[in-house]
């Protein structure tokens, strides 16, 4: 069977792969075997391997060295090059971060190869199906020059396991002084949250401009810490300071596909549209029964937030009991 | 301080937008085209750049005829001089192909810093800088939320989910911009009328040193096959709160087996 290289995404918290990495492996085994090449710091491979054999990885390709996180993402590329020189896999699939995306753009000059960014599926002759603006269409795409590179987006594939070998296989690290050109000096963590990371939750409770104030997000909060949420925003709400500007949602924030997206007090504007509107089930609070959310929206209640969303936080921990 | 800002015209992201059924490429007829939100960031850094350490601001765009109203813009918010790389046979080009063309224009001009957006409005494929980095051999500090240049280096804070992280590269280099950096300037009056007296030079493939028959949809790395508008949501159930709100919508969650 064909292989596939299927770039993992390490968790920079800690040990193993991102769950981008789950989903990255499920899509690429509709084009072949994958392999997974994982390209960290030393040691990075070695919390990650179950869970790629157990997600089809039939090898994991471990390019370690102490140099790869010392620079901006050029190294993962050049790794990803030489793996593909070598191999000649029928196509290379990559989760859709913005370090995924980079990789994928670089990688494609690098390999004289077409690239897709955000598909969502990809089928077995290799079509990709990607949402475009702001989620209203729905493209078909294909890659028709050299070995197809897909980036494929967070929350679009459900992971399901096939067990594979995950025949570990090392492979030298050589980077060149061009790679080096970005050193990265420090990372800094501003934001430590116990709620899960706003791009892959299950659940994001998102306030709008009607939430009115920064004090009283804590209402939303409240609601996303009862179902185990994360928390998001509306652009209007960012720009007012009500939240920080890393949990806006929206186009020129995440995008988010979450299993539920609560819309509190977010009227729908086309560009919040396009960070949610692929979410599989939406809810909206708003005291407008005109506000263009409710069109998208599974179930709506037409009233005051302040109000509204305290009580059904009581209410979900009652029942949680 | 010798700065190119890269430049490019979008279909408005508040109207609807679609793709054109002849073709399948971006329809640019169905919205107002605007520039890119993200790219006014990037002018204006530039533009605070050039107050800094003195030197000129180019803007580079690649683009049809209608992208000269984008140009305009820029100068007109403090932009010395422009180039449009316009020609037919650039209609419906890729990523890399628009990055191939990007490189070579930027071949023939002298620069310390290339900024553009992060992202585009309509693409969304957020790869320029890195598209650029590749060809052109230069550092690419991409994502940034703070930009400071001093004695030769670049240093950049890239915005993450959580934080940032503090990045840095020599001259020449490439810097993409996300709307945190700063807040961009109106255009004033004064700045308007002399956008008109500003420099704008055009120029085919040809002139840029590109084979018009390696770019453009019939050559490109990757082709849209056929679209459809995302089918319409079944209309779902709205309830206006009468006390009973909060519990029809826990209702709701429990029905789904969400509570
Ligand atoms: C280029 C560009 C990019 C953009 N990118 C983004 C983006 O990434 N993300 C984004 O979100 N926006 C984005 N926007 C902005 C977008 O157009 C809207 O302005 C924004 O989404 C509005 O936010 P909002 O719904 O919170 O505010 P509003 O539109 O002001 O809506 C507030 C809503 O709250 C309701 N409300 C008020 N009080 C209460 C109450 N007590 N109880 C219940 N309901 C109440 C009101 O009825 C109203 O519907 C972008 C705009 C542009 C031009
Ligand atoms: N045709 C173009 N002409 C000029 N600049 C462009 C063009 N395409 C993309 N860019 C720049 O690259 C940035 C990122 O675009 P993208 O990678 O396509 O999302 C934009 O914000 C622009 O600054």
């Amino acid at each position: 069977m064909a292989e596939v290289l299927v770039l993992a995404e390490l968790n920079p918290a800690g040990e193993g792969v991102l769950k981008t990495t789950l989903e990255a492996l499920t899509a690429a085994r509709a084009l072949g075997e994958p392999s997974a090449v994982v390209v960290g710091a030393p040691g990075a491979a070695e919390g990650a391997r179950d869970v790629l054999a157990e997600y089809g990885a039939a090898r994991v390709y471990v390019a370690e060295s102490p140099e790869i996180d010392e620079y901006l993402i050029a190294p993962k590329a050049e790794v990803l090059a030489t793996l593909v020189a070598e191999r000649s896999p029928a196509a290379v699939v990559i989760p859709s971060s913005p370090e995924g995306k980079e990789i994928a753009g670089r990688l494609a000059v690098k390999t004289g190869s077409g690239f897709l960014t955000d598909v969502v599926d990809i089928a077995a002759d290799g079509t990709a199906t990607q949402v475009a603006f702001a989620g209203a269409t729905i493209v078909h795409s294909k890659v028709t020059v050299g070995i197809p590179i897909y980036t494929v987006r967070g929350n679009s594939v459900t992971p399901t396991p096939a067990p594979a070998a995950a025949d570990v296989e090392q492979v030298p690290v050589q980077i060149s002084e061009q790679a080096k050109a970005t050193r990265v000096v420090d990372r800094v963590v501003e934001q430590k949250s116990s709620r899960p990371v706003l791009t892959e939750a299950a659940i994001v409770v998102s306030g709008g401009r009607g939430v009115a104030s920064a004090e009283n997000f804590s209402i939303i909060e409240a609601l996303a810490d009862s179902l185990g949420a994360a928390v998001g925003a509306s652009r209007a709400a960012v720009d007012s300071g009500y939240y920080p500007h890393t949990f806006q949602v929206g186009q020129t924030g995440k995008t988010v596909s979450p299993q539920l997206y609560i819309a509190v007090g977010i009227s729908g504007a086309i560009q919040h549209r396009a960070g949610m509107q692929t979410s599989k089930m939406i809810v909206a609070v708003n005291k407008d029964p005109e506000a263009p959310i409710f069109e998208l929206a599974d179930f709506g209640v037409v009233g005051d937030l302040n109000t509204v969303v305290p009580q059904a936080t009581e209410q979900i921990q009652a029942r949680k009991g | 301080m010798e700065i190119v800002v890269l430049v490019k015209q979008v279909p408005d992201s508040g109207s609807e937008r679609s793709l054109d059924p002849a073709d399948n490429t971006v329809a640019r007829g169905s919205a107002d085209n605007v520039v890119n939100e993200i790219d006014e960031y990037a002018i204006e850094e530039a533009l605070v750049l050039k107050e800094a350490h003195g030197g000129e601001v180019t803007v580079l765009t690649v683009g049809p005829e209608s992208a000269a109203d984008a140009i305009r813009k820029a100068l007109s918010m403090g932009a010395d001089k422009a180039v449009h790389v316009v020609d037919d046979a650039i209609h419906g080009a890729c990523a890399p192909q628009t990055s191939a063309i990007l490189a070579a224009a930027l071949g023939q001009l002298s620069y310390d810093i290339v900024l553009c957006g992060a992202e585009s409005t309509d693409g969304q494929l957020s790869v320029m800088a890195a598209l650029l980095s590749e060809r052109l051999g230069i550092p690419a500090l991409s994502g940034a939320r703070k930009l400071t240049v001093e004695g030769g280096m670049a240093r950049v804070e890239r915005q993450t989910d959580t934080g940032y992280w503090a990045i840095e590269a020599p001259l020449p280099a490439i810097v993409s911009v996300w709307d945190t950096i700063n807040e961009p300037r109106y255009p004033s009056f004064k700045g308007i009328m002399a956008a008109k007296k500003k420099p704008v030079t055009k120029l085919g493939l040809a002139e840029v040193g590109i084979d018009p028959a390696t770019v453009g949809l019939a050559s490109a790395t990757s082709q849209v096959l056929d679209f459809a508008g995302r089918p319409p949501k079944g209309v779902g159930v709205k309830v206006a709160d009468e006390g009973d709100g909060a519990a029809q919508l826990v209702d709701f969650l429990a029905g789904q087996k969400i509570v």
